[in-house]
């Protein structure tokens, strides 16, 4: 052989071994998973994150800082209580993922080699996957960015199709930023109303079947159910027909609905997690809701005026929002930096508003200034719920203490009888 | 090309750059969360004596209230002052703040903290700035409610 096809031939045996190497201990580690059937085979025996050597001293000074925290202090990154902003990427994900990401590297619409037939499949098998948690049909499901997009090509791409027929849209005060604003732009130009479902908290968590719910649109996010960022999907009804007019132009791809190469690493990650879901739904749920239910029992045992926002019947154990009475949520925040929660809805983080959803579910706006949103997840364990607990109780005292209106509470003044200055 | 470190430092990353809080700011500056841990002049005075005086500013549908009580003495000194804020971690400096500067000032001088030196002191970003200016509020209201008192007092007699 010459030369340069022995090269050739080395890279794609070195490929090959790493298909099997996958995921560094470190990750199963922090994810607190026994591995499963991971054989490292990089040879260098050292799959320890907090291994120095392991770590550039030309690099990122952030990860060298993150890096020293971890080490030098033992580990002080706070605990991940955020569960409805994002999740962790299951370490069963990434092993799917990443042969797609170094080896199988072809475009998945290139139908004249080897690269794109097994890219597709590998897409293919992946849609499935996501139509099998569903009880959708394959070919209703196509790859987005994200449940933002998704949402996006539902709300306008149906509207505008229909257009000539019927022209209402109807949404609720509680959806998504990005269904809301869409649903604005809508009315700019001239519509009034229609019907979506935004399920991305919701798919991988609980049944969904769109077929026994009626469902005609569905928008999912691959980051919600520990699957990777920056990919979604979209359920579009075949039967009966819907239409949607497309807001992204290009190739062709995704049924003309939505051009753009599908991101093949991507949609593998979304269909393994989607997958892993569906078979550990019952477990996740049985799990989440005992550690749901000590959070909000145990909290609300210990502190006086402590609010459940939400019905108590029909919610999602692993997303409890409670507001402290008398005391401000982001202070609480602070108080709390070692673990890392959210106030209100993050969505809406960079204004100075209360969250529009509490106000919407009724929630005194005083409250909904109170409000902490704890969000428990597949990877959640019992000791991070019993310390955020201990934290929680705390803290509250203490900047109960610290509040005007935790004393005029309790010497007997009515709050709301008093004409505050606004600013 | 070892995979490992690659992925060690792709999965350190995303962490470093984690939020901490769904504050606008990346993390509370260092003298914030120190009023906040080494509280001082957190309490309460006697409203009615005839020495102290209590501003109450904001509103709790705003999310920040401040009480800012000062006591004076016969010169016209402010020789104690204490607060309480319900508000986020930047009204609960500011606040605080306030109360540490006021404290062995005269009338005239308290009244002149600037809310431009609160926050410059305590380094909040501009979406913060409205918690000094509560600050700045908080030391009038309180400096004119003793006032107020003692004009009433003088009346009186």
């Amino acid at each position: 052989m010459s030369e340069t096809k022995i090269k050739t031939e080395g890279f794609r045996i070195m490929f090959l071994l790493r298909r099997v190497a996958v995921t560094p201990l470190s990750h199963w580690r922090q994810m607190r998973l026994a591995p499963q059937g991971v054989h490292l085979s990089t040879g260098t025996g050292r799959a320890h994150s907090h291994d120095p050597s392991l770590i550039d001293p030309e690099g990122d000074p952030r990860v060298r800082s993150a890096h020293r925290e971890m080490t030098e202090k033992g580990g002080t990154r706070p605990l991940y209580l955020d569960a409805q902003s994002t999740t962790p990427l299951d370490p069963r994900v990434l092993d799917q993922m990443l042969p797609y990401l170094t080896s199988y590297y072809g475009n998945p619409h290139s139908r004249t080699h080897a690269y794109g037939w097994e890219s597709e499949e590998a897409m293919e098998d992946a849609r499935k996957e996501v139509a099998d948690l569903i009880g959708a049909d394959p070919k209703e499901i196509i790859f987005t960015s994200g449940a933002t997009e998704s949402n996006n090509i539902s709300v306008k791409g149906v509207a505008r199709f229909y257009k000539s027929k019927k022209n209402h849209v109807i949404t609720t005060q509680t959806e998504h930023k990005c269904v809301l604003d869409s649903c604005r732009q809508l009315e700019n130009e001239g519509f009034t109303v229609f019907f979506h479902t935004d399920a991305a908290q919701a798919v991988g968590k609980i049944p969904m079947d769109v077929n026994r719910m009626n469902i005609d649109l569905m928008s999912i996010s691959g980051h919600k159910l520990y699957g990777p960022k920056g990919v979604g999907a979209l359920y579009v009804r075949r039967r009966p027909r819907v239409r949607v007019e497309p807001i992204q132009s290009g190739g062709g791809q995704e049924r003309g609905l939505r051009s753009g190469t599908v991101p093949t690493p991507l949609a593998v990650g979304l269909g393994a997690a989607c997958k892993l879901s569906g078979q550990e739904m019952d477990y996740d749920t049985q799990h989440i809701t005992r550690l749901g239910n000590k959070l909000v029992n145990t909290v609300t045992s210990s502190l006086p005026h402590v609010i459940f926002n939400g019905d108590p019947e029909h919610t999602y154990p692993g997303c409890v929002n409670l507001s402290f009475a008398y005391v401000e949520g982001e202070s609480l925040l602070m108080a709390l930096k070692d673990v890392a929660l959210s106030s209100g809805s993050a969505c809406t983080s960079a204004s100075l508003e209360p969250s529009y959803v509490l106000r919407a579910i009724g929630a005194d706006e005083d409250l909904a200034h109170s409000s902490i949103r704890f969000g428990i997840g597949r990877f959640t364990t019992d000791e991070e719920v019993d310390y955020t607990i201990e934290r929680i109780i705390s803290e509250v005292s203490r900047l109960r203490e610290m509040s005007p209106l935790w004393e005029m509470f309790q010497d007997g003044i009515d709050i709301k009888s008093i004409q505050w200055t606004q600013h | 090309m070892s995979l490992l470190p690659t992925l060690t430092r792709l999965s350190l990353r995303s962490a470093s750059m984690g939020r901490l809080a769904t504050v606008p700011v990346a993390q509370y500056h260092e003298k914030v969360i120190d009023h906040y841990e080494n509280p001082r002049n957190v309490g309460k005075m006697d409203g009615k004596s005839p020495n102290v005086g209590t501003g109450l500013v904001g509103a709790p549908a705003c999310g920040d209230v401040m009480k800012l009580q000062i006591q004076v003495d016969e010169d016209g000194q402010i020789v104690d002052a204490k607060f309480k804020t319900f508000g986020c971690g930047s009204a609960i400096a500011s606040s605080s703040l306030a109360t540490e500067w006021i404290k062995g000032k005269n009338l005239d001088q308290a009244g002149q903290i600037k809310n431009s030196e609160i926050a410059k002191e305590l380094s909040l970003p501009p979406v913060k700035l409205h918690c000094s200016m509560l600050a700045e509020d908080a030391i009038r209201a309180a400096l004119k409610d003793y006032k107020t008192k003692r004009e009433a007092m003088t009346k009186a007699n």
